[in-house]
């Protein structure tokens, strides 16, 4: 009984090894073709198209009403104690550092990163894969790095764009709805928000769209056979891709306060 | 030249090719037939690099295939071309742009250029008004055609055919056949085909070798073959149940 305890312990560990070893030389052999030949722009632009074009709608839908939220909970905390002139730094640096980046990534990862995992799974089990290595084209050059470039380039963007309509949403609700004046708003904005704050969110974005394309072209490339396989990649590419969105963000924002 | 010296491949403990050899002329036409799920499709994708074997070589144009890396074998592979059972077609592009999709990713041939031969080869295939169609539109006979059409369009010295027939009707089949002769005659390249439409592939193939139990048991021309009277040939040739040949 012991025994066969420690047997399953040691081969949960090596499958564990196994799978984080498969997932890094994924992600050395797309930094390989990445550094190692030409960029294919036209793929990396239809991508950025994919990834990013189509996911603004959604980013400042969802941006504009977090920060409107945002403001108004804030108010409600910061009126206890009569902070009410914080209000526009706290919603700015909250979606600058942390919403902006993490709530778009979040969203973005439900939006592309899901089809990006299911049409590499496609393309895997109706062997559109092996007829590229057969047309002697690099699958990862071809479909992984134009991905990861594009996410790398997106995720910032969209991020910013989420922290910008925010903090207008910020603004309708605390300047127009709550009475706070426009000056406050913004005049002690400036006088908090620092350009490391921008740095900071900056960094997460580009991080985060790095794992989400990892990961879901991990997940689209290894896929396994049948509708169901692809179906299996699409919801552990989001599910994986969005925890290590939450749990990478508590570290990247430990080590740098 | 093709040379499959003594290859050992298992799956999972699966043994699927037990020493296998096999020797394929240049300009040769071959038809590789066996029962379903033997490792036929498995031995072209040796013999193209996508699978190494266990043991044993696999010699295209004397170089080993499974030393080849990187360059090498990228290089090797484009001698190739092969049609996929499937047709695997990009379903994201056009029958033109899957047509010009090797062209526009190996050549440095210019846009003009590119057209002229996508349109050249279409016609050939008879799919030239279809160029603006996505795979999901075409019918099973026309994606096969559009599979060839761009395995053909590298004009590759070493054809591959995955069960080139499977699933169309006798008629499209026929016509696959066909094109695949006219294909031959145009490039002379060496070809195999993967198939169980027998007899009709005896009258576009110089020889033919029967793969079972992971090894090629009967190999040589039709009369050959014919003369030597062997029990599984008719019996695979019949449909038969009865024989040397059992279910999987």
């Amino acid at each position: 009984m012991f025994i066969s305890c420690i047997r399953g312990l040691g081969r949960g560990a090596l499958g564990v090894l196994e799978m984080l070893g498969s997932y890094g030389m994924f992600l050395l052999t797309a930094f390989f073709w990445l550094f190692g030949s030409p960029l294919k722009f036209r793929r990396v632009l239809e991508q950025i198209i994919f990834i990013g074009v189509k996911s603004t709608v959604i980013v400042l839908l969802t941006g504009a009403f977090t920060g409107m939220v945002f403001a108004l909970q804030v108010f409600y905390a910061l009126s206890k104690f009569g902070g009410e002139s914080l209000l526009g730094p706290t919603v700015a640096l909250s979606l600058i550092r942390e919403l902006g980046p993490v709530v778009s990534a979040l969203m973005i990862t439900g939006r592309a990163g899901s089809a990006l995992a299911s049409e590499i799974g496609i393309m895997r089990i109706t062997e559109q894969i092996d007829a590229l290595e057969i047309m002697a084209v690099n699958p990862y050059r071809y479909l992984v790095v134009p991905n990861v470039v594009a996410a790398v380039v997106s995720f910032p963007l969209l991020g910013a764009f989420f922290s910008m309509i925010g903090i207008w949403g910020g603004y309708l609700v605390g300047v127009k709805l709550l009475g706070v004046s426009e000056g406050t708003y913004f005049g002690e904005m400036s006088n908090f928000v620092e350009m490391k704050d921008i740095t900071m969110g900056i960094t997460k974005s580009l991080s985060f769209g790095l794992i989400v394309s990892w990961v879901c072209c991990y997940k689209g490339f290894f896929t396994e056979f049948g509708a169901k396989g692809v179906g299996k990649a699409t919801t552990q590419s989001v599910v994986i891709s969005s925890v290590l969105i939450l749990i990478w963000d508590y570290f990247i924002t430990s080590i740098s306060l | 030249m093709i040379i499959v010296r003594d290859a050992y491949k298992s799956f999972n403990g699966n043994q699927v090719l037990k020493g296998l050899n096999l020797e394929i002329l240049e300009g040769e036409m071959f038809a590789l037939i066996g029962r379903s799920g033997l490792g036929k499709s498995v031995l072209l994708k040796h013999i193209i690099g996508i699978m190494k074997p266990d043991t044993g070589d696999i010699f295209v144009d004397e170089q080993n295939v499974g030393s080849l890396h990187g360059k090498q074998l990228e290089a090797m592979r484009r001698k190739f071309g092969y049609l996929f059972q499937e047709g695997a077609l990009f379903d994201s592009l056009t029958v033109f742009e899957n047509v010009a999709f090797p062209l526009r990713e190996k050549t440095a041939m210019k846009e003009p250029e590119i057209k002229d031969r996508v349109f050249v080869e279409l016609e050939h295939m008879g799919l030239k008004k279809d160029a603006h169609k996505y795979p999901a539109e075409l019918s099973g006979g026309m994606r096969k055609r559009t599979s060839l059409a761009r395995a053909m369009i590298m004009q590759p010295s070493i054809m591959l055919f995955d069960e080139p027939t499977t699933g169309l009707d006798p008629i499209i089949g026929q016509s696959i056949l066909n094109y695949i002769q006219l294909c031959h005659r145009r490039l002379g390249f060496t070809g195999i085909i993967v198939t169980h439409d027998v007899p009709r592939v005896f009258t576009i193939v110089q020889k033919i070798a029967m793969m079972d139990d992971g090894r090629i048991i009967i190999n040589g021309t039709y009369d050959e073959i014919v003369r030597q009277g062997n029990p599984a040939f008719q019996q695979f040739l019949s449909g038969s149940i009865d024989g040397p040949l059992h279910y999987v």
